[in-house]
């Protein structure tokens, strides 16, 4: 179980460091395996904040995150690579992920250099078939091709394939469908779907109330670097309690009822022709 | 009069040949009319904006004529005939409003050098301008500040104010709520309406990849896949009843509020759009569309099959 509690992050800004801002705080929530969280905030909320103290890129100001009872600010050398071993992230932009003037499967080399080098080549094809399979690509598109030859979609699903390699256990995924085309976007949501039954923690973080509300068992909901409400999934979208939830899922662009119409809350939609 | 757009085409250059973005469309927009024109990225929505207004360096106009309220626009003259136009007859607030503005020039100065641009007096429309600031919610203290000043949603708002200062006939509004959180979006959204309704643009089209956001803001949606029309249609319709397959599969594939994965699981469109460089002869979808057969080898024709809805589709009835 991955555990935050009371975490904040404080911000030094201005020329000498001398404000302060206060990015995250007092956030508190923990991640079981096999279950979504989809963390929901406007911009500047925070969010992203919360993904990158999670996989150790920015360090805590006070508080604490901790997986199974280990404290994960304090370790070090070794036991953070073995940390990483069991948390990964994926990120907003596939295309800024690769280095354009390496091939995309060297994404799939460096892990085997660094957690796997004992495996024989024979076991290292099964493995990487296997993780290729689970997010549903073909070797033989994706292998031994150029990052600019791969489309978004592709390149997204690589991603979490590396980390699958791995066996993690917690995936920290920032905005990762928000830079994909509708037609391709869902297919990765689903991806994450298809994770979650097999055993996976998902740290969902996105600004989109509807990706949140599809794929999330629980849904957090950041205002300003704290939380405002936090809840099964369903309660909080149709039982909403703070007024800020309320004001987000007013504002929400829906597919079957314009701004103002009563919302049917996953009723079928009712037709309307006002025009 | 209105807006019509007949056979239009624009390529791009690129050093393997030219990129078909934009390969023949015609269709018209009302006075009065918000036309949303969606699809994915790389479809040529960006494009047919782009090219009502200014082409750039790269684009290439093939064939094709725009008129706007009877007068043809020279949109491929390199003489600068379409200045007459611009700003005054068809405006565009673009994708990235933020960097429409220059971040040197206080925002008054900047509308002033560029009404000046356009041969307009400023003196004369700047108690126009304060007034039309402080509808979509900013004091007039704006013009005294530096973009960088403010936040994204107000310069969206302030470019989409000095964008339709003079009244123009046609306003293309390219993904201007895109980068916005879900609250400014509204707002937003809503001052476009808000401006056809006061008569301070006559048409507008909206570009942009969110279906969702067209049906609040758009009386009618054209579809676009592959540098082609699919399908155009009163927005209620593009949304509940949907004729092309392409469009029926982007329906079903977008989450919305209260679909469940538990309960519903929805499904994205296999294979991705065909390169332009050399697209595929006759319908572009064919290859990711299940309906596909023999006939769809030929190019289908996008015909009008009910009353204000044009689909371009063999299978379509």
């Amino acid at each position: 179980m991955l555990t935050l509690d009371n975490v904040s992050k404080t911000y030094r800004t201005g020329a000498f460091g001398t404000g302060t801002c206060n990015a995250v705080c007092d956030v508190s929530f923990s991640i079981e395996p096999g279950e979504v969280i989809a963390l929901i905030g406007e911009s500047g909320s925070g969010k992203s904040t919360i993904g990158r103290m999670i996989l150790r890129l920015s360090a805590v100001t006070s508080g604490s995150i901790t997986l199974d009872g280990v404290d994960v600010s304090t370790i070090r050398r070794g036991r953070l690579k073995d940390y990483y071993a069991r948390v990964q992230g994926v990120f907003q932009d596939p295309f800024s992920s690769y280095n354009p003037i390496f091939k995309a499967d060297r994404v799939f080399s460096m892990i085997r250099q660094g957690y796997l080098s004992g495996l024989s080549a024979s076991e290292w094809h099964t493995k990487l078939t296997a993780s290729l399979d689970a997010v549903s690509l073909s070797p033989e598109d994706v292998l031994h091709k150029y990052p600019h030859q791969l489309s978004g979609g592709q390149l997204q699903r690589l991603l979490v394939a590396r980390a699958l390699l791995l066996d993690i256990e917690f995936l920290v995924a920032d905005e990762i469908i928000s830079m994909l085309d509708a037609s391709t976007r869902i297919d990765v949501l689903n991806l994450l779907g298809d994770l979650k039954e097999r055993g996976l923690g998902i740290l969902f973080i996105t600004h989109d109330l509807s990706l949140g509300n599809y794929i999330g068992d629980r849904a957090v909901i950041l205002h300003k670097g704290a939380v405002v409400e936090d809840g099964p999934t369903e309660q909080v979208f149709s039982k909403p309690q703070s007024p800020y939830t309320q004001m987000l899922l007013d504002a929400v662009p829906r597919l079957h009822e314009r701004w103002g119409e009563p919302h049917s809350n996953g009723a079928p939609p009712t037709q309307t022709d006002d025009e | 009069m209105s807006l019509h757009v007949k056979d239009l085409a624009v390529y791009y250059r690129s050093l393997r040949g030219d990129v078909q973005a934009l390969d023949g469309v015609t269709f018209s927009v009302a006075d009065g009319e918000i036309m949303g024109l969606a699809g994915e990225s790389g479809c040529g929505k960006s494009t047919l904006g782009k090219s009502l207004i200014r082409l750039d360096g790269r684009m290439r106009h093939m064939r094709g004529r725009v008129e706007l309220d009877g007068v043809e626009l020279p949109i491929a003259s390199t003489n600068g005939a379409m200045n007459r136009f611009r700003l005054k007859e068809v405006s565009i607030v673009p994708q990235y409003a933020m960097s429409a503005l220059n971040p040197t020039r206080k925002i008054g100065k900047f509308s002033r050098e560029l009404l000046e641009s356009r041969g307009v007096d400023f003196e004369s429309v700047q108690p126009e301008l304060e007034r039309r600031l402080e509808l979509v919610g900013l004091s007039k203290s704006v013009l005294d500040l530096y973009p960088i000043e403010l936040s994204g949603g107000m310069k969206q708002r302030t470019v989409m104010v000095i964008s339709t200062l003079l009244d123009p006939s046609l306003l293309i509004a390219d993904e201007i709520t895109s980068a916005l959180d879900v609250s400014t979006q509204k707002a937003v959204a809503k001052t476009l309406v808000e401006f056809r309704d006061r008569g301070f643009v006559k048409s507008m089209i909206v570009i942009t990849h969110d279906l969702s956001i067209l049906y609040q803001v758009a009386d009618t949606i054209l579809v676009m896949y592959a540098g082609k029309l699919a399908e155009k249609a009163r927005a209620s319709e593009i949304v509940n009843a949907p004729r092309h397959p392409y469009t029926k599969l982007l329906i079903s594939s977008l989450p919305e509020v209260g679909v469940r994965y538990t309960e519903r699981k929805l499904v994205g469109i296999p294979g991705k759009p065909p390169s332009l460089l050399k697209p595929p002869t006759g319908c572009r979808f064919r290859h990711r569309c299940p309906l596909a057969s023999e006939e769809c080898k030929q190019e289908p024709p996008f015909v009008e099959l009910a009353p204000n809805h044009h689909v371009a589709c063999w299978k379509a009835a």
